[in-house]
């Protein structure tokens, strides 16, 4: 799997090249500047690109605005976008044209090498890895006039916020100590309670639970 | 003792009343002819300006005008302790003779002097003068009495004030009205030459009200913010020094015996290293938060519109961001204003008790207006301790201003209106 790394730190970009290539990856270009990683997006094709938000010459947000360019040029294209900090906002834009294959993580996530390759993984096969500070900023603003989000029990919660992240039943079933059975029948009252469409596509489904999140729909 | 003292004292005021004649002479002879020559330059010069050669000329002049009044603003300082500030604008100093004339045209500054200038040629010269005819014309007086009277006497005597000395006894009563105008000089001598700085501070000094109340204000606000940067950094200071610091230290004293435990005992060093791994979490989290406080990142990235965008999606209120912003403004202005909306957002959630809250962003005519509404239960005052309070001092340093209205029963709406250029 190739992947283009965008990150200005020496340190960081030293040590994530390292983390994916012992865990398989192919590093077709690590670059350290936004125009360096736009040429890199249109010219190398990868299958994932890991993009800090903070990038030089301007030091804004010049690799958010890159991965979204690269994802208007060539749409579902994988993108984990990495930060010091998220912002809901920036989680709505790269979720905005609804395709998948978006990752929005804090940084220190990648301490956990195992999730953070998981993450990486995950986002490259379409899938979503939203940060769980981004889900529970969702949650907390949504429980105070949300009466269906009011009526899910305490573990039903769990589960939302563990699929909202973009865990599959699998994940989330090994992560509460539960068959998947058991999780895929809180995911079925989940859906049933606030009035969601089932689906079986795992990838529609988070994205369907991000939209209400975010929305209200 | 006494008696020297009041000789001493004597003596003091009669050359108190000498320097000040000879002071208001020099003046005088100073101010007409100084006066008349920059007024006829300054005429001519802004007179020739259609033709070209004024803007070449201009600015001499006008600097000559400058040094004349900036000489007289010293005199006045050294010798009838008047103070009066120069106010002119700076000029850039490498500007063409276009900018520099029509830079100085439009500082009030110089109007004022083109003003003073008739104003010195006659009553400043008058008053100037006064003094010194005071003191040297009773000394004429004097001569006339003692003898000079045979000198001056021509067909019809010499007129000294209103006596006329044909003799020695008319020329003693010329003596006698010296001797009154000394008297009368002695006491408006130095009384005149005041007027005379007075005079001059009241045409050529600016509004000193206006600069008082200015300096008064800046004075204040200046305080305001040296306070709240000092608090700021102590805040910062306290948070690093009890949160990520200490933290870090706990890694590092982790990771030590961790080093130690790795032969002996791998499980229970297994476990530190998840401690320490947390620890190195809490301590990033608790920097996210600090960096937040001093500057957010957001603000950075995509500046003010999207900085309080990205605030509202944190609020537990739905709220409504409108933003009407060209272009960026400079880096303190925006931090001030974000400040300030967040600070009236934070009240307006706690306080209001409101379920809606929009925030309107605009920039016009050189102001920054940022017009938070909440539909609470209104009641909002900018009292001492309440939030607004600090909002309002703070805001002073950038001449912002905020105003409240909120009734009882609300709606509640906050304005923030700072300068930007």
């Amino acid at each position: 799997m190739r992947v283009v790394l965008a990150e200005d730190l020496f340190l960081l970009r030293d040590g994530l090249v390292r983390l994916l290539q012992a865990h398989g990856f192919e590093i077709a270009a690590a670059v350290e500047t936004g125009p360096e990683l736009a040429a890199a997006l249109a010219e190398l094709d990868p299958d994932v690109a890991v993009v800090d938000v903070r990038l030089p010459p301007t030091q804004t947000d010049e690799g958010l605005q890159c991965a979204l360019e690269a994802r208007r040029k060539r749409p579902g294209l994988p993108v984990l976008v990495l930060s010091q900090h998220v912002e809901q906002l920036y989680a709505r834009e790269l979720l905005a044209d609804g395709t998948g294959g978006v990752g929005y993580l804090l940084k220190n996530r990648v301490f956990d090498a195992e999730q953070f390759v998981d993450a990486v993984r995950r986002v490259a096969d379409g899938g979503t890895a939203m940060d769980p500070q981004v889900i529970q900023q969702l949650l907390a603003r949504r429980s105070g006039d949300d009466r269906p989000l009011a009526r899910l029990t305490p573990r039903e919660r769990e589960v939302l916020e563990l699929m909202a992240q973009g865990r599959s039943n699998a994940a989330i079933a090994g992560k509460l100590v539960v068959t998947e059975r058991a999780i895929a029948k809180h995911t079925a009252n989940i859906f049933a309670k606030l009035g969601l469409e089932v689906s079986d596509d795992d990838n529609r489904r988070v994205l369907a639970v991000l939209a209400y999140l975010d929305h209200g729909r | 003792m006494t008696t020297d003292t009041m000789n001493g004292t004597g003596r003091t005021t009669g050359r108190g009343i000498g320097l000040a004649a000879v002071r208001g002479l020099a003046l005088a002879l100073l101010s007409l002819p100084g006066a008349v020559l920059c007024f006829c330059l300054s005429l001519v010069s802004i007179a020739l300006i259609p033709i070209g050669v004024g803007i070449v000329t201009t600015p001499y002049v006008l600097t000559g005008v400058r040094a004349f009044a900036n000489a007289r603003r010293v005199l006045a300082a050294e010798w009838g302790g008047v103070r009066i500030p120069p106010a002119y604008r700076p000029l850039p100093k490498d500007a063409n003779p276009w900018a520099r004339t029509f830079g100085m045209l439009r500082d009030p500054a110089t109007w004022r002097d083109l003003r003073w200038l008739p104003v010195d040629m006659t009553a400043g010269f008058v008053t100037a003068l006064l003094p010194a005819v005071l003191l040297f014309y009773p000394l004429e007086g004097f001569a006339i009495a003692a003898g000079l009277w045979r000198v001056l006497d021509g067909a019809d005597g010499y007129w000294y004030g209103f006596v006329r000395v044909h003799d020695q006894s008319s020329a003693f009563g010329a003596g006698a009205l010296a001797l009154v105008l000394l008297f009368f000089a002695h006491f408006l001598t130095p009384r005149l030459l005041g007027v005379h700085f007075r005079l001059t501070r009241a045409v050529l000094g600016g509004d000193q009200r206006e600069l008082a109340e200015r300096v008064r204000v800046l004075t204040e606000t200046r305080r305001d913010a040296v306070d709240a940067s000092a608090a700021e950094l102590r805040r910062i200071e306290r948070d690093l020094h009890d949160g990520a610091q200490a933290r870090l230290v706990a890694v590092g004293m982790d990771l030590g015996t961790i080093e130690a435990l790795l032969d002996k005992d791998p499980e229970q060093a297994k476990k530190l290293i998840a401690q320490a791994r947390a620890s190195s979490v809490e301590a990033l989290t608790e920097l996210r938060e600090l960096v937040r406080g001093i500057h957010p990142p957001v603000l950075a990235e995509r500046g003010l519109g999207d900085a309080v965008r990205a605030l509202a999606l944190r609020l537990p209120v739905a709220t409504e961001v409108s933003v009407d912003l060209p272009g960026r403004a400079e880096a303190p202005v925006e931090s001030a204003a974000y400040f300030a909306v967040s600070e009236v957002l934070t009240n307006a959630v706690k306080h209001s008790g409101a379920d809606r809250i929009w925030v309107d962003l605009h920039r016009a005519d050189g102001m920054l207006r940022a017009t938070v509404t909440d539909n609470g239960k209104g009641g909002a005052v900018i009292g001492a301790g309440s939030g607004l309070a600090g909002v309002e001092r703070r805001l002073g340093t950038f001449d912002g201003v905020l105003a409240v209205s909120s009734p009882a029963g609300g709606p509640t709406m906050v304005t923030v209106e700072i300068p930007c250029a």
